[in-house]
């Protein structure tokens, strides 16, 4: 059973590396910039960390551990879009990257003090 | 050649980014893994967003991209802290090759006082 697990996950990182290296993410493309490519292989490579994220949230054996993966998958999808905004050359990206940073730190305050043992309003 | 600075910067990141989420998945307790993930996470996330500053400049979306640097540094250790003081007072265990546990000596000499009293 061990090493059928390890058997999946070796396949899904194996594909997500085949995928970096041949083909980049297709999106809608900035005229101006020629460095496509680069780009949505970067694009590749934040999916891929999210991953590693969200089994740590899918196997953590306390809360806090879930609590950690939430709070760093958080500040990952603020690189994303900040990425996403020089790629499409569309500024709003920025935009949800900042209201997503602001709603992660409130997220994971609220989440500590829930861990804590305590109420919310002390 | 600005474009090619940001772009190394952007790279960095990237960099920074994947190994903190490979400590996140391979270190043995909450403590390592928070640690790990949060320093190099961090870092990665500012390196991006100056990386982008660099490429796009002094318009909306550079000035937006410099807030948020400011924004990520402050918040994210604030939110390590509170989850790492959280586990600690929720009673996570510490990895069994720990070496030190100062919050621990502290809370008893806190309670000691307290009996004294």
């Amino acid at each position: 059973m061990k090493i059928f697990r390890w058997l999946i996950g070796a396949i899904i990182l194996i594909g997500i590396f085949i995928l970096i290296i041949i083909r980049p993410l297709p999106f809608l493309f900035y005229p101006d910039l020629p460095y496509i490519g680069f780009l949505g292989r970067v694009l590749y490579i934040i999916i891929l960390a999210c991953i590693l994220c969200l089994y740590r949230v899918w196997r953590g054996p306390t809360g806090a551990d879930r609590i950690v993966a939430i709070d760093i998958l958080g500040i990952m999808i603020v690189g994303l879009c900040a990425v996403l905004t020089i790629s499409t050359g569309r500024s709003w990206y920025i935009d949800i990257g900042i209201a997503w940073a602001l709603q992660s730190f409130i997220c994971a305050l609220a989440l500590s003090k829930y861990l804590e043992g305590k109420g919310f309003d002390d | 050649m600005i474009n090619i600075i940001g772009l190394i910067f952007i790279s960095i990141g990237i960099a920074f980014d994947l190994l903190g989420c490979l400590g996140l998945v391979r270190l043995p307790d909450v403590y390592c893994r928070l640690q790990a993930a949060t320093k190099c996470v961090t870092l990665g996330t500012c390196s991006i967003l100056f990386g982008t500053f660099m490429i796009v400049g002094f318009t909306a979306p550079g000035i937006k991209s410099l807030l948020c640097i400011v924004f990520v540094a402050l918040t994210a250790p604030v939110a390590a802290h509170a989850i790492a003081r959280g586990a600690h007072r929720a009673g996570v265990k510490l990895y069994k090759g720990s070496v030190v546990d100062r919050y621990a000596e502290d809370k008893e000499g806190e309670n000691e006082i307290k009996n004294k009293n």
